[in-house]
């Protein structure tokens, strides 16, 4: 793609070639209305208003794509017709109680009948039943519905839940004058929208989705309104807190709306997250778990005390990472200055894992970042159970799948009809647990170039091919002569006589043919169908960018050295971009400030995990802290962005600071220690408040700063051990949680319903003589727990799922440290 | 324009020209020298004017007939666009809360005073939980009642409203039509800003139907 400069309403603009109009005029600030087409996805031509003149010509600025000298006119007399029109047809029927709406006050429809100045009603067709309808978490109002499918389409192009649809709405043909005498495209448009309403895919009552909401946040009316949010505020009431989802690794810029909790109480309340969805999505864990904050009525004195008194007994202190990097980095200069043992399990091993992967790649960080994978159109995703681990990698991947008309692999044993859902185009594989080395050896075998790959390496992959003389049969046409009866006049005698004539005919025919072919043990071990090449080859047709997105299943893999090698030679030798899903919130940014150790020592206090003293922001230790929404300070995301929060609401206790301070740090306020997070991992000094926190017009994002990716010594070794043949067998478990749950936090917030449990697919269920709700006891080498099974239908397969969400649960005794294990599940 | 008539009332300020019974009064001119003030102290001390006024209030007193009003055992009567402490309307169809809990009044309310707490409720509808107007705050703007798309928030003519303290609220219910006066059909509908003007049915666009 290369740089072009279009014309639009005079003003020379520059643009890439083969950018839509509209995202170009956008770009530049330069308005043109339209309500269906949502950024990042395709094009739905559901409203017909970006209508625009490009060279002469009307043609819709959402799919028209920028040609080099274009001159391009956004309004017309005839398109100031259609427009009006088009708005006009909105409104039919559309019920005028603007005041019991939720959208009112941000609505579309109410913003462009004003902006057309629609004053007078010229249409009218006959309204059918269109009465509200309760899909669960989404409340569906069909009266308010302007069928713009932007709901639809975001759910397919960026979610792959493929949740919604159009459904026939059953009215009255439109009067026939109204074709002659209306603006043709708004007639157009009036036409189809008057056949169709928003339904659910499944034919069910209720939705069964991945529940992000995404399709109630990009409604531009009030049709679909999140359940909970019904009728508790008016837009305008609403105060916007710009912040950083604190749930998980993606760092998605969410707003906290907030507003007084009632007459009587002043105090804030998050009544909703919103987010930009032009540029960003949300999973359901960041759009309705904005409730974990920790209430605390005033500073216990008694408590901090206490917490001194510990912090001088300790020597050891073990965090979780759902911290800020000004907290990682208070708990790093407390170690330093006390010598505390920093514990953090996860942390460190992808600390490990990142350090063992720069010996070879010789930078600091992986590469490439989601945004990257957004835009790729091959991706492979392999050692993540990606729509629970990071939902936006989820996201990038279907995108990338439905909008880049790319494809993908997905390697993982847990078999995941969500992944499968979103299209033909991705192959899954589902290894057995262990095996993923092979899958990486089997990307490097695939996309590496061989001709710069280590000899080593190379002849080691080529250990795994050998030719093999297989039978097939072949369908070939074969020429073949037949004699056939033909009468003909004799010439001589003038009669008709019977005369046998040779003919020539193609004629199909099986025959066997023996070839020799190549036969990959790779694609064997890891249990790959047969028509895997030939697929993958169909699958790579017109693919020139590659990504893969690595998980933390490689992490605390038992050669997870190795795969972390692995990783940074596919990097190096062949041409797809990398990213690694840092397990949790702030894992990355814990990895790259805190100096972490491996053993505990006599006395520990805990962060957000239990100590022998605990702090806690979920306010069941011994101290309360506050909670990411209740405070200010910056998280690292899977991007390798530092991204500002803010906290949403107030909080009257006391915080890591304080005791920081208490014990000889100084610092008013946390956030005094953005500009001191250590340069030499790549982070700036920065003032917190100079951090910025929004998108542009044009989609860059102004949002903290980027990492940098520091230079690292080189190794220069770039061997690798070979595949090790250990693999789980039996029954096994998976450390992970069901989507929209990642930590405690989310498990506190009130409107996130799932349930704590084992979790066994609907097929796992049927097979075992097991039912959902029954006591189970999961025994494996390292523990035991006892919970109820919940059967979940966005897994299938026969690994059971167990989470992490609920610390009541302590599914980690199960698992020495890799996320998969065997065990045993009997009746309680 | 619609307020054409207005504009040219008000424009010409005139008031000569307007009406021909004004006229300049006689005044004389002031003394400026200090016999003339001497004159003048003499001729107002001694006119006996002081028992002209005297004269009156005795003679008011002994006719018992006063045109004072004896507040608070009696009142002025207040006319229909007086703005005083707001009142909450009932439909007359139903005797329901006009209120749809829409929040205009609480966006517009220039001095802050209104809040309005809303909740889905059982019959899917938006109802109003709890609604206060702290008229410690208020000015009296009439800006709510203006903006209010039902008529349900209007100002009453009660404003004996002082209180001992500078806060002082009233609640949904304090203001709400009471059902007995509802039922005995005695709501007064307002008639300031905000309430509809008897040519409205001309004014009004037709908006076609297709039935």
């Amino acid at each position: 793609m290369s740089k072009i400069s279009i014309n639009i309403d005079g003003r020379e603009i520059e643009t890439q070639e083969g950018e839509y109009i509209l995202n170009a005029a956008r770009a530049n600030d330069i308005f043109i209305p339209a309500i269906c087409y949502l950024t990042r996805c395709s094009p739905t031509l559901a409203c017909r208003l970006c209508l625009v003149e490009a060279d002469g010509k009307q043609v819709y600025a959402c799919n028209a794509k920028s040609k080099e000298g274009m001159s391009v006119v956004t309004s017309t007399e005839n398109i100031i017709k259609e427009r009006r029109a088009i708005m006009e047809v909105y409104d039919v029927n559309h019920p005028l109680e603007c005041g019991v709406c939720d959208q009112s006050g941000e609505c579309e429809l109410q913003n462009y009948t004003l902006e057309m100045g629609v004053d007078a009603q010229h249409y009218a067709v006959k309204d059918v039943d269109r009465s509200d309808i309760d899909w669960g978490h989404i409340h569906y109002n069909p009266g308010l519905c302007i069928v713009c499918e932007r709901c639809v389409t975001a759910c397919k192009d960026m979610i792959g839940d493929n949740s919604l649809k159009t459904v026939p709405r059953g009215a009255d043909a439109l009067e026939a004058e109204y074709k002659e005498n209306m603006p043709k495209d708004a007639y157009a448009m009036w036409n189809k929208l008057n056949k169709s309403l928003i339904g659910l895919t499944s034919g069910e009552e209720m939705l069964d989705c991945t529940s992000c909401g995404e399709c109630a946040a990009v409604c531009p009316v009030g049709a679909l309104v999140d359940t909970h949010f019904i009728y508790t505020s008016n837009a305008w009431e609403l105060k916007q807190i710009p912040a950083t989802c604190g749930h998980c690794s993606a760092g998605c810029q969410i707003n906290y709306d907030v507003k007084h909790i009632s007459i009587e109480n002043n105090d804030e309340k998050i009544y909703r997250v919103m987010n930009e969805w032009n540029y960003v999505s949300l999973c359901g864990a960041g759009r309705y778990g904005f409730d974990y904050q920790n209430e605390v009525k005033s500073k216990d004195e008694a408590a901090f005390a206490n917490a001194l008194e510990a912090f001088k007994k300790a020597d050891t202190i073990k965090f979780t990472s759902t911290i800020t990097n000004e907290e990682a980095l208070l708990l790093q200069k407390l170690k330093e200055k006390f010598g505390y043992k920093l514990l953090n399990s996860e942390a460190k091993a992808f600390q490990t894992f990142l350090n063992n992967y720069s010996e070879i790649s010789g930078t600091k960080l992986y590469g490439y970042d989601l945004e990257a994978t957004h835009n790729a159109n091959f991706i492979i995703s392999v050692g993540t159970a990606i729509k629970s681990d990071n939902p936006n990698a989820r996201y990038a991947l279907n995108n990338s799948i439905t909008v880049n008309k790319g494809a993908g692999l997905y390697f993982h044993p847990v078999k995941d009809p969500v992944v499968e859902g979103f299209g033909k185009s991705i192959m899954s594989v589902y290894h057995a647990p262990l095996q993923e080395e092979a899958v990486l050896y089997l990307i490097l075998d695939l996309f590496a170039d061989k001709e710069k790959l280590p000899s080593e390496i190379v002849s080691y992959l080529a250990s795994f091919h050998s030719t093999k003389t297989i039978t097939v049969e072949e369908i070939i046409k074969e020429e073949i002569t037949e004699i056939v009866k033909v009468m003909k006049k004799n010439e001589e005698s003038g009669e008709e006589e019977e005369v046998e004539e040779e003919k020539k005919k193609m004629v199909p025919k099986k025959v066997s043919k023996e070839v020799e072919v190549d036969e990959n043990r790779l694609l064997e071990i890891l249990g790959a169908d047969e028509k895997f090449m030939e697929n993958l080859e169909k699958n790579l047709a017109k693919k020139d960018t590659f990504a893969l997105i690595a998980g933390p299943d490689l992490y605390t893999h038992p050669n997870s050295k190795n795969l972390a090698r692995l990783l940074a030679l596919i990097e190096k030798y062949s041409a797809f971009e990398l990213t690694m899903i840092p397990n949790l919130t702030n894992t990355l940014g814990v990895a790259l400030i805190c100096e972490l150790d491996e053993v505990a020592g006599s006395y520990t206090v805990g962060y957000n995990t239990k100590g022998d003293f605990t702090l806690s922001a979920l306010g069941d230790g011994d101290l309360d802290m506050p909670a990411i929404n209740q405070q200010e300070g910056t998280l690292t995301s899977i991007n390798k962005r530092v991204n500002p929060t803010n906290a949403a609401i107030g909080y009257n206790g006391y915080e890591l600071n304080d005791i920081a301070n208490a014990l000889g740090l100084k610092a008013e306020l946390v956030i005094e220690y953005t500009k001191m997070l250590p340069l030499e991992s790549g982070f700036r000094a920065e003032e917190f408040d100079n951090l910025p926190n929004h998108y542009d017009n044009d989609g860059t994002e102004h949002r903290g700063y980027l990492l940098e990716n520091i230079a690292t010594a080189k190794s220069g070794d770039e061997s690798v051990a070979v595949i090790s043949d250990e693999k789980l067998e039996g029954t096994l478990i998976y450390m992970a949680n069901p989507v929209r749950q990642f930590t405690p936090f989310t498990y506190k917030a009130t409107n996130l319903d799932e349930v704590s449990g084992v979790y066994m697919s609907e097929e796992f269920l049927s097979k075992s003589d097991f039912n959902e709700g029954d006591s189970v006891r999961v025994k494996s080498a390292s523990g035991e727990i006892v919970a109820n099974i919940v059967s979940d239908n966005k897994i299938s397969g026969n690994i059971v799922l167990l989470p992490t969400f609920d610390s009541k649960l302590n599914t980690e005794a199960l698992f020495s440290s890799y996320r998969f294990a065997t065990a045993s599940i009997e009746r309680a | 324009m619609h307020n054409e008539h207005i504009q040219e009332h008000f424009n010409n300020r005139n008031v000569t020209e307007l009406d021909s019974n004004y006229y300049m009064v006689d005044i004389a001119p002031y003394p400026t020298d200090g016999w003339g003030k001497f004159q003048r102290v003499i001729k107002r001390a001694f006119r006996g004017e002081l028992f002209v006024g005297l004269w009156v209030v005795l003679r008011e007193m002994i006719k018992f007939d006063t045109h004072t009003v004896q507040y608070p055992a009696e009142k002025m009567p207040i006319g229909p666009r007086y703005r005083a402490v707001h009142e909450m309307k009932r439909l007359w169809e139903s005797d329901t809360e006009r209120c749809i809990g829409c929040g205009l009044c609480e966006k517009i309310c220039i001095s802050n005073c209104i809040r309005i707490d809303t909740k889905l409720d059982e019959n899917s509808r938006k109802e109003v939980s709890e609604y206060s107007i702290n008229l410690g705050r208020c000015i009296f703007c009439g800006y709510c009642a203006e903006v209010c798309p039902e008529l349900a928030i209007t100002h009453g003519g009660e404003y004996e409203n002082a209180s001992d303290q500078r806060e002082h609220f009233v609640m949904y219910e304090d203001m709400l039509t009471p059902l007995d006066k509802m039922k005995a059909g005695t709501q007064l509908e307002f008639e300031g800003f905000g309430a509809i003007t008897p040519h409205e049915d001309e004014r009004v666009k037709k908006t076609p139907l297709a039935y």
